[in-house]
């Protein structure tokens, strides 16, 4: 469902932050194009 | 030299600053866009005493404590404390007035200029203040005609200050071009410089300790002091030192983000155990920008602004003195640069790890002091619960550590938990909050250690995507330090 | 989500085409989650953004929705995600941001 897509990575800091997720979505096969943290405090 | 150091002394204080609230970072730029929303914004600012009286920052200096805010009614904004006073145990609450006053008392290059009625008003308001030290007065100064100020705000790029309508004065830039020198850049600065100095000063009143008997003094502030050349060249914590008379001082600044207070400490302490200093000061300054951060969300919900409030804390380290708590500086937690970033791996490392080295399981540790923000500043503008997340993050952990089973969460998390209660400037909120209070609890017998944990955003900065943070056990002295034995 | 952060999403989706993206949220909590995934389907709710009135219609999800555990391969979610089965609830996430994603490709 997810074929040719690119993923957009938008992590939070106290939730799943940007470099994890990233790890996980390649780990799944993928295509990370961009990572993001929020820190919203 | 040798035993483990211990936090004597602590203090912290509130300066209300509605005035400040149109030049926090997010309020600057959203007015920059639409201008009309200066006087929405006007419409929700609180009084000094709605400020005084809310529940919140009654726990920030200390006239109550965390778990009273826990069987407070809530929304706590809408149920003030009845006779709150703004003495707080551990410090006081400055109005705006006073804000401005000390901004001008420790301000050394006259970025400030105050009109001289508004001069006069301030120096009436400073010469009997508790906290007032002598050059403070002399540092007003006379004022200036409000035609220089107005041409200093129209040419020169000074940003206007107003008090309750009025305009009354400027801060002004140090230099033409250099955009590390621009009025805002400076405002930042020195309202972290008043704000650190006033809880310094409060510390050295609370102590009772000479300003002279200090050798060193760590700024845990996330501000950028310097000029174009170098950016964040810092030390602030010498201008403050000087700034509360420690002559026998010397500082500088321990610069991790939100987690800078912990770092601090840990450096404090190390220097007093090792021996390299004997009384030395951690403080915290108050952050202009974040004033009004979430103001969208409290508008939303018809809400005051609560982000209203600078902050200060001054923490004394010293060698032990065989009553106040004690630093474990043996099980410092660290979130090692090759630790992931999930979270699991942090709160192992910050939590499981130091608790591993002194024997002990999560369940053992009385209380956990994790960031601190209050969730009424956050929830409306659907930022969360920080402290309960990361409350939920180390039932989680103790659950898969099977140190409790996942029905006992929720009480794992009553018991060594806390609301969040501290004003969201920045470095502030990182644990530390709770030190006083965690001070209090041991002397009353109510709890035997606490463990203070607080992460960093490295990311913010664009140099690094790791996850940080930083950990000390604190434990109720047990009265056989080597001070003790001599005797 | 902050206004620089919008932008950046715009930017994206113009780059590579709004069909092409899909984006992915790590919010712990999950009203911030919903506020995000609107923002980037059918515009900025707090109209503050550059979003604020722009249906950009993403596709928006959260990790812990159960599309991502069935790929995820398995050690490797326990060990970096397993924790947020004890305080999330992925279900009740991919419900809320199903029905955002199918007003999102209503508009969009």
């Amino acid at each position: 469902m997810f074929e040719g897509k690119l993923f957009v990575a938008f992590g939070e800091r106290d939730g799943v932050p940007g470099p994890v997720m990233t790890e996980v979505l390649k780990a799944a096969g993928l295509d990370v194009i961009y990572q993001v943290t929020e820190c919203f405090v | 030299m040798g035993g483990n150091p211990v936090v004597q002394s602590y203090a912290y204080l509130l300066a209300h600053a509605p005035e400040f609230v149109r030049y926090g970072s997010k309020p600057k730029r959203e007015i920059g866009i639409d201008p009309g929303l200066a006087g929405k914004i006007e419409k929700h600012l609180r009084s000094f005493e709605e400020a005084v009286r809310y529940p919140p920052n009654q726990v920030f200096l200390g006239n109550l404590h965390p778990e009273d805010l826990a069987t407070s009614p809530a929304p706590w904004w809408q149920n003030p404390v009845a006779g709150a006073t703004r003495d707080g145990a551990y410090g006081p609450f400055l109005d705006q007035l006073e804000v401005y006053g000390f901004l001008k008392a420790v301000d050394q290059f006259d970025l400030v200029w105050f009109t001289p009625e508004f001069t006069r008003r301030l120096v009436q308001i400073l010469q009997n203040h508790s906290l007032i030290l002598p050059a403070d007065v002399a540092n007003l100064g006379q004022g200036y005609p409000i035609d220089k100020i107005r041409s200093k705000i129209e040419n020169e790029k000074s940003l206007p200050l107003f008090y309750q309508g009025d305009l009354i004065g400027a801060i002004h830039r140090a230099h033409d071009e250099d955009e590390a020198l621009q009025a805002d850049v400076l405002l930042e600065n020195l309202v972290t410089k008043a704000s650190g100095a006033l809880a310094v000063r409060a510390l050295l009143k609370r102590s009772g300790i000479g300003p002279e008997a200090i050798d060193y003094i760590l700024s845990c502030s996330e501000e950028a002091v310097g000029d174009r050349y170098q950016r964040g060249g810092g030390n602030l914590a010498k201008a403050v030192g000087e700034a509360c008379g420690l002559i026998n001082a010397t500082g500088s600044d321990v610069k991790a983000f939100c987690a800078g207070p912990v770092y601090a400490i840990v450096h404090a302490a190390s220097l007093v155990k090792a021996g390299v200093f004997d009384r030395v000061i951690v403080f915290g300054g108050g952050c202009q920008c974040k004033l009004g951060m979430k103001f969208a969300g409290h508008l939303k919900h018809d809400m005051p602004i609560l982000e209203d409030v600078l902050a200060g804390m001054a923490f004394l380290i010293t060698q032990d003195d065989g009553v106040s708590p004690v630093i474990r500086l043996e099980s410092v937690g660290k979130h090692k640069i090759g630790d992931g970033s999930s979270q699991q791996e942090i709160f192992t490392s910050l939590v499981v790890r130091p608790l591993e080295k002194l024997g002990m399981k999560m369940t053992d540790v009385d209380k956990i002091a994790t960031e601190l923000h209050n969730p009424e500043v956050t929830l409306p503008q659907g930022s969360g619960n920080v402290p309960l997340t990361n409350y939920k993050m180390i039932a989680a952990l103790a659950v898969m550590r099977k140190e409790i089973g996942r029905g006992d969460m929720e009480q794992f998390i009553a018991r060594h938990g806390m609301p969040g209660f501290s004003p969201t400037q920045g470095h502030i909120p990182a644990a530390v909050p709770y030190l006083g209070h965690a001070a209090d609890a041991m002397a009353a017998g109510k709890i035997n250690n606490a463990l203070f944990v607080a992460k960093g955003s490295l990311f913010l900065g664009r140099m690094s995507r790791l996850s940080d943070g930083l950990s000390f056990f604190l434990e109720k002295n047990n009265g056989t330090s080597d001070m003790n034995k001599s005797k | 989500m902050d206004s620089e952060n919008q932008a950046l999403m715009m930017r994206l989706a113009e780059e590579h085409g709004k069909e092409k993206l899909v984006v992915v949220l790590g919010a712990a909590d999950p009203e911030g989650v919903e506020i995000s995934a609107e923002t980037l389907t059918i515009g900025d709710p707090s109209f503050a953004g550059p979003l604020a009135g722009v249906p950009l219609g993403l596709q928006v999800y959260h990790i812990l929705e159960p599309e991502f555990k069935n790929i995820i391969p398995e050690a490797v979610y326990q060990e970096k995600l397993g924790i947020f089965e004890l305080t999330s609830d992925g279900a009740a996430l991919g419900e809320a941001l199903s029905k955002i994603r199918q007003q999102g490709k209503a508009k969009g």
